[in-house]
């Protein structure tokens, strides 16, 4: 492997930890937030809407991409508003890896979260509120604290699927070197050019990484403990 | 007694006697209420409540339908399980919404749904003590006592312990327990830590869910004189729902026969 492609791998390293990062961001506030609201409180449609936001997982990444150039092309609704008032133009950049990536693993962090906030009592939220705190604080202060644990493990593997994107953030983000070509991205362009030896390095660091993020998260789930109270 | 600690006590007193006046909102008479006034000069109403509630689903559904009125200071419903008693208790600590009803605790009305009143239960300042504690896992007996004296973003701290807190470990024995956590305790020793979180705020009512029903007899009637101490000492109302007679003949000075969601005998 020759200097050149050992640098261009890192780059790609570097560019993919970057966009996970954003994305995984995205879903610690989005998802996460989504999940409390739909673990405590009964309203119509819920079960719909869960669908809906889980179905990322079951769809074929190039379906979401597809979905996604339709929005946030330059003839797409979302495309237009943006390029017309703040002139920004998501596709074919990182940005739009970034939202790529934090779509498909959106339904990872919000089902983990979700199972994690529901398995919390809701007595200690009940007790909390009948010793005159505000909801606000009960979040951060008795909730967050008990569903941390399956949240964590819930957003490592949202990371970890995020690193993984290809199909999606192809179709949006194109495969342009150091902008927007990822790991995934590099390893089919070395494969599809016939450099054996940087696929093999990178086949190899992905799956490391994507090793150790599993352990992590397996080490974090809640073993059934969370359930039961004092 | 809460002897090494008599002006906190007096300012507890105080601070019950404000609130009631403070909060004070027109009365207003239901003629749905039956009266108990058993002295001739007529002491003061604690609690007036009158609630209607559906509960359950399909073929176990039932309604409640609960009418009182009580001026005293230990109230007990007593009652089978399943006979609406828990529901009513959190009607009152405003954990559930009845379906129409009024709750007037001495001045202040907490409920009323004819006029679309219904206090949250953080302003009701009526406190809940769940059957079995809700003890928050994550945080230490001080912590757990604490909870409520530290309003904002954040839990008390599990390194310094507030005054307050060091009063009612001492009163109940706990000190040397002030930094365990709840799994590590007893069943009587949650119950102890579950009464000082409920009462350090000092709330203008306390509401007791079957308070004694996962403990062993032996320590079931210390903590009964225990709550009967601390009661007196605070003259501070309470209602206590319990399954078991002997509970309400050693607590209660008015006891309330709850059946499938209806007043069957005082």
């Amino acid at each position: 492997m020759s200097s050149f492609e050992f640098d261009s791998a890192l780059i790609a390293l570097g560019l993919t930890l970057k966009i996970s990062l954003w994305a995984t961001a995205i879903n610690l506030i989005l998802a996460v937030g989504l999940a409390y609201y739909f673990a405590t409180r009964r309203f119509a449609l819920r079960n719909t809407l869960d669908a809906i936001l889980t179905l990322p997982m079951v769809l074929p990444p190039t379906v979401l991409g597809y979905y996604l150039l339709v929005l946030l092309g330059r003839q797409g609704p979302i495309g237009e508003f943006l390029e017309h008032y703040f002139n920004i133009r998501l596709i074919f950049t990182w940005q739009g890896a970034v939202i790529a990536a934090a779509i498909t693993s959106f339904p990872l962090v919000f089902k983990s979260a979700r199972a994690a906030f529901e398995s919390v009592n809701p007595q200690f939220r009940q007790a909390a509120s009948s010793l005159s705190i505000h909801h606000f604080f009960i979040f951060f202060r008795v909730t967050l604290p008990l569903a941390w644990r399956g949240i964590m493990a819930g957003t490592l593997l949202g990371f970890a699927r995020s690193m993984g994107e290809f199909g999606a953030t192809l179709m949006v983000a194109g495969s342009i070197p150091g902008q927007t070509q990822t790991l995934s991205i590099t390893v089919y362009e070395a494969v599809q050019a016939g450099q054996d030896q940087l696929a093999n390095f990178l086949v190899m660091l992905i799956s490391i990484v994507g090793f150790l993020i599993l352990i992590t998260s397996n080490y974090l789930t809640p073993r059934g403990m969370r359930n039961t109270h004092a | 007694m809460l002897s090494t600690n008599d002006s906190s006590k007096n300012s507890l007193n105080n601070s019950l006697n404000n609130s009631s006046s403070d909060r004070s909102k027109p009365a207003t008479n239901k003629n749905s209420v039956r009266a108990q006034h058993r002295n001739s000069n007529q002491p003061q109403t604690v609690w007036q409540i009158d609630l209607q509630h559906t509960l359950g689903q399909g073929e176990t559904q039932f309604n409640v339908d609960i009418q009182f009125k009580s001026t005293a200071q230990r109230i007990v419903l007593l009652g089978p399980s399943g006979a609406g008693k828990s529901q009513t208790l959190m009607m009152l600590a405003g954990l559930v919404e009845p379906k129409q009803g009024l709750i007037r605790f001495k001045e202040r009305v907490l409920l009323d749904t004819s006029k679309k009143i219904c206090l949250t239960p953080q302003q009701r300042r009526v406190s809940y003590m769940f059957q079995d504690y809700a003890l928050f896992e994550h945080l230490t007996v001080a912590q757990n006592i604490g909870f409520a004296l530290s309003k904002g973003l954040f839990n008390p701290s599990s390194k310094r312990i507030d005054d307050k807190v060091n009063v009612w470990l001492d009163r109940l024995g706990m000190a040397d327990a002030a930094l365990k956590y709840p799994h590590q305790l007893s069943g009587g020793q949650k119950q102890r830590v579950a009464l000082a979180r409920s009462l350090v705020h000092q709330p203008d009512a306390l509401l007791l869910d079957e308070p004694f029903a996962a403990l062993d007899r032996d320590i079931r009637g210390e903590l009964r004189s225990l709550l009967i101490d601390v009661q007196s000492e605070l003259n501070l109302p309470m209602i206590l729902i319990t399954h078991d007679a002997e509970d309400a003949q050693a607590f209660a000075q008015d006891t309330i026969l709850i059946n499938a969601g209806k007043i069957v005998g005082e």
